[in-house]
Order: structure tokens, then C-alpha cells, then sequence
């Protein structure tokens, strides 16, 4: 089935309401992308339910992302919208600081966003402002770090019996 | 001097506030194993008499860490974590992340390959629907059709068996297509499967669609609106039943879906009956979609063309050097991969089974998200049986099709 809306026309309407907010617009496989700034998410995603020509009312995913190298941008949250009247699925992300990983939750406005945030606070240890119940969802409630980060390495790094480096680990 | 056993009397003594003895209110642990939880979920009910008035839910009791597993293993040995997402049908899960792979390479299926995917994918649709409804039934008091149906089920998964050799978590097809073409015992099971399951399959839906019982228990049990329902992000058959009819086979059609013809069926309540009548007919537009895929199977290859991600056979492996060099590639995982990221999504048993994969062009993801479906429609439940009885409760959780494995990741 088809779009009702091109990845340019949904570019320019969110740019000619929030042009300082945007960081870079990308469609990498023919997914818009859209990099926002951390404080305006709040405001955009509820522009973009609101909106009644766009009508992206569907928060599809919520997760995060976490690279190391890039400085002061370590921790990426994404979000996949979706609009089911217009066929169209928009990938906004947002970057924020490892040392003060705030952004504002999104659940006043999805009710389905509350466990996908506890799940990425759990994994990445990004806090969600306003968030109902912002705990641990999957690992225990005693767990003192978020493993999904990079630092934590699958396999117990101080092993010495197992040698992979000719495996490419 | 009080004895020990006059302690620990007085102790419990302390702790039967007036919300436990006396007053109305009482608090009751529903799970975390309990026969009618099917899985390992614990709801925290206070209950005024039968009527439940608030829930809390734990999860993570059989959390296994999948993303992170993900980020360390090669592609190809991704797909069986996929199985133990959703096991009821687990195909669905493992051709999503090989869709998904193919996806970021840019890799063209050929067409049979296609069609035979669609083949087994609506099978293990039907597996999945059939138990569902079956466990409603059972949970309504009627044993009878859920082991009726089960005999089909096996009659599925002995269809899995010849095309991949495992049954439940089937590690099915490769990047690319299949390991095989479909044998001529596949062939012959599917025939005969496809002239005894539409007899079987009414029998059990007369046994309990019409069924005054099921129907009073069922009607007005775990309702949720159209609209609730897409703020909580409910997909697949429970947002169906809600009245939405939105199907990633129909609006992003993946494995060549655009062409068969089939239908959405959709509910009005959004009750535990609804979503059982949605599976029903979804059974019935599977069987649909299998009729039309397997008389127009096309001739062809069952293989795409990508020696890097596809295991060559090993009588070349023994035999050719570019053989060997592949397969050494392959399961060490060497192939080189495009860096990009990639959205797909399938229609799963439970909705939109969504893969979110980041590659920076080495030998593992980066980052792969899976979007469980039941993971995000299941924080809904605590909103649907409020003010339902907990006999309602254990309904609303069996129509809802909470998988663990899928719920935990």
C-alpha cells in the first residue's frame, strides 16, 4: 500500500514548525530520520499527534543507543512513529550526555510509552522526567549498573582460559 | 515467656491489617506459576470479593538478555534468539530477522522462495491462533477442543520438521531463503493437512463460538477501546479486535503478500470474545492465503544468490575451494555488511513484530531492538480488568496471548 505522504513533504512541515530544533534529516533505506534537539522532543511528538494532516499517532517503538566515542552525545533515544491513516513511519532520535542522561518522558502523551521507557532506563540509564514509575522492568531492582551500555561486555573480560582473538572477538 | 510457635502467631497477628480480616479489601497474588497464567507473569490484585479493583504486574522472570546477546553474535546466529521470542510460532520470528538482513544488504528473493516462506509463516500463524483460542476455551472450563486442535497443531509442526528438522523453536530457513526445497513428504503432509484441518477446525468452532457458556463468560470480559488501544500501541489481533483494521500484510506487504487475497476481520468490543472471533476468522485467512500460495507456487529457485550469507552445501564445501572459503566465512562470521540501520516489521502471531538493527559494518549488529508486541500491549492489562472479576482476569490474560519468552526477551 501506499504513502499519502513523501518523506520530503513530512521533513518540511515538522522544519517550518520546529527549524532550530532540527539537527539533520536523514532517509537511510527510505526512512525518514530525523535528529532532534533533546528539549524539544517533548513538544514535537505531541505537535505530531496533534497534527491533522500528518496524523502520526502511533508510537510503534522506544528504545536507546549507546556510543561511546562520540562525546557528550553518548546516549541516543529513538523513537518510531507511525501514522496508520497515512501509511507513513517517521524515526526521530535525540542525543544526550552519558554524565546527565535527562529527557522528558513521553507518557503524558502515548500511554504505551511507560514500560518502553522503564525498559530503556533499565538498559541504558536515561532518565525520564515526569515518568510515573521510572524503575527496573526486566533485571532485578538491585542492579547497580545499565548493561546494555558498552562498558559491559558480554562475557566475563577477566577470563584467561579463553583465548578469541583469532575468532575475531 | 512466649513460646516460638506463640511469636510467630502474634507476628502474623500484626500483619492482618483490617484490609486483609476485616475490612472488604484484600490482596492476592495472581502468579507468578499458576495454571491459569500460562507463562510466568505475577499480577498483585486487590480484590474486593471477586471484583479486582487495582493490579500490579511484575515482569522479568525470564528475562535472558537478547539485545545483548545480539550485539555479539553473527547474523546468521541471531535467528535462533528469535525463536524463543514468541515460541508459538516461531517461524514468523526467524523470517522477520532474515527479511530484516536481507533488507540492509539489499538482497533479491526469488519468488518461490517467497511464496514458500508465506507458506510456513501462515502455518505457524494458525498454530498460534489455534492455541490461543483452544487455552480460551480451557479457561472457560472447556478441555475438549483444546486437545482436539492440538492433533492439528502437531500436524503443523510435523510439516516444520520436514522442511527444517526442529518442531517448536524451528531455527527455520537461512539469509537468503531456504536450506532446502520443500520435500515431496512436505508436499504430501500439506495436502492432506489442508483437506482435514477446515473439518476439524469448524468442529471446534461450533464447539464454542455459538456456545451460550463461552459467550456469557466471554462477551464483556477485558474490554478496551479503539482508542485506548492505540495509545497503549496495541497491535495485531487484540488492536483488531478493538475495531482497527490495520495489518502489516496489507499495509506494508513484506514476502510478496501483495498478492494473495485475503481479509482483515475486525471486532467491535474488544472483549475477550472479539478477540477470539478475530483469530477464528484470521485462521480461516490464513488457510486462505496457503490455498492461493501453494497452487501458484512459482518454479524457481529456493535460494537467493548470496554465497557470502548463504551456507553452501557441503558436498561443495568438501570439494570446491570458493565453497570452503564461503562456509569458513560464514561460521565465523567474517562477511562483510553494510553499515546502515533498518526498520522492518512482520505481522507476528501478536501484532507487529518490529526489528530496529544498527550495523557499523562489522561482523555483529551494533544494536538490534526488537518491538515485542506483547512487551507493550501487556502494561494495558491492569486498565482492562479493573472492575472485572478475577475469574475475568485469567480470561482477559489467555485472549490477550501474553507470550513469556516474548514479553521478556
Amino acid at each position: 500500500m501506499k504513502s499519502n505522504l513523501t518523506n520530503e513533504q513530512v521533513a518540511e512541515s515538522i522544519k517550518a514548525q520546529f527549524d532550530e530544533a532540527i539537527i539533520s534529516v536523514d532517509t537511510p533505506y527510505d526512512f525518514l530520520t530525523i535528529e532532534v534537539e533533546a528539549s524539544k522532543t517533548y513538544s514535537i511528538i505531541e505537535w505530531l499527534k496533534n497534527n491533522e494532516t500528518l496524523q502520526i499517532n502511533f508510537l510503534t517503538n522506544l528504545g536507546g543507543v549507546h556510543y561511546p566515542e562520540s562525546t557528550d552525545r553518548e546516549l541516543v533515544v529513538v523513537y518510531h512513529l507511525h501514522s496508520m491513516v497515512n501509511n507513513f513511519r517517521l524515526r526521530l532520535k535525540t542525543a544526550l550526555p552519558i554524565s546527565n542522561p535527562e529527557i522528558d518522558s513521553i507518557v503524558k502523551i502515548y500511554d504505551g510509552a511507560n514500560w518502553m521507557e522503564r525498559e530503556t532506563y533499565d538498559f541504558y540509564g536515561i532518565i525520564f522526567k515526569g515518568h510515573p514509575n521510572l524503575t527496573r522492568i526486566l533485571n532485578e531492582d538491585t542492579m547497580d549498573y545499565f548493561p546494555l551500555r558498552k562498558e559491559y561486555h558480554l562475557e566475563d573480560a577477566t577470563r584467561e582460559d579463553k583465548d578469541d582473538r583469532f575468532f575475531g572477538r | 515467656m512466649s513460646t516460638y510457635k506463640e511469636e510467630i502467631i502474634e507476628e502474623l497477628r500484626f500483619d492482618q491489617s483490617k484490609e486483609t480480616i476485616d475490612g472488604d479489601i484484600a490482596t492476592l497474588n495472581l502468579g507468578p506459576t499458576h495454571p491459569a497464567t500460562h507463562g510466568i507473569f505475577q499480577n498483585v490484585l486487590k480484590v474486593d470479593g471477586e471484583k479486582i479493583l487495582s493490579s500490579e504486574q511484575t515482569v522479568g522472570y525470564i528475562h535472558r538478555a537478547f539485545e545483548k546477546l545480539a550485539e555479539r553474535r553473527p547474523y546468521n546466529q541471531i535467528t535462533p534468539i528469535t525463536d524463543r521470542l514468541n515460541y508459538c510460532s516461531s517461524p514468523i520470528n526467524n523470517m522477520g530477522w532474515e527479511m530484516t538482513v536481507e533488507k540492509l544488504i539489499g538482497a533479491e528473493i526469488p519468488k518461490r522462495a517467497q511464496y514458500m516462506r508465506v507458506i510456513i509463516m501462515e502455518l505457524s500463524r494458525i498454530a498460534d491462533h489455534l492455541i490461543c483460542n483452544s487455552v480460551i476455551g480451557v479457561d472457560t472450563g472447556a478441555l475438549t477442543g483444546f486437545t482436539y486442535v492440538f492433533q492439528q497443531r502437531e500436524k503443523i509442526y510435523e510439516l516444520f520438521e520436514e522442511v527444517c528438522g526442529a518442531r517448536l523453536t524451528t531455527n527455520i530457513g537461512r539469509i537468503g531463503g531456504f536450506e532446502r526445497d520443500f520435500s515431496p513428504e512436505f508436499h504430501r503432509k500439506l495436502k492432506d493437512f489442508l483437506v482435514e484441518f477446515p473439518k476439524v477446525f469448524n468442529e471446534f468452532n461450533s464447539l464454542l463460538s455459538r456456545n451460550r457458556i463461552f459467550m456469557d463468560r466471554t462477551i464483556g470480559a477485558g474490554p478496551i477501546s479503539a482508542q485506548r488501544a492505540l495509545d497503549y500501541s496495541f497491535v495485531g489481533p487484540n488492536l483488531r479486535a478493538a475495531g482497527v483494521d490495520y495489518d502489516v500484510r496489507i499495509m506494508e506487504p513484506y514476502s510478496s503478500y501483495q498478492d494473495f487475497d485475503f481479509e482483515i476481520p475486525v471486532g467491535t468490543q474488544g472483549d475477550t470474545y472479539d478477540r477470539f472471533q478475530v483469530r477464528q476468522e484470521e485462521v480461516r485467512q490464513s488457510l486462505k492465503i496457503i490455498h492461493q500460495a501453494y497452487n501458484n507456487l512459482p518454479e524457481g529457485d529456493y535460494k537467493a544468490d548470496l554465497p557470502e550469507f548463504y551456507l553452501p552445501p557441503k558436498e561443495q564445501v568438501y570439494n570446491n575451494m570458493e565453497a570452503l572459503i564461503y562456509h569458513f566465512k560464514i561460521v565465523m562470521g567474517e562477511t562483510p555488511i553494510p553499515a546502515g540501520e533498518v526498520y522492518h516489521s512482520v505481522e507476528g502471531g501478536n501484532g507487529e513484530l518490529g526489528y530496529y538493527l544498527i550495523s557499523d559494518g562489522g561482523r555483529t549488529p551494533y544494536r538490534l531492538q526488537f518491538r515485542r508486541p506483547c512487551f507493550i500491549y501487556y502494561q494495558a492489562y491492569p486498565e482492562m480488568i479493573t472492575g472485572q472479576n478475577i475469574s475475568d482476569a485469567v480470561l482477559t490474560l489467555s485472549s490477550l496471548n501474553v507470550i513469556a519468552g516474548e514479553l521478556d526477551a
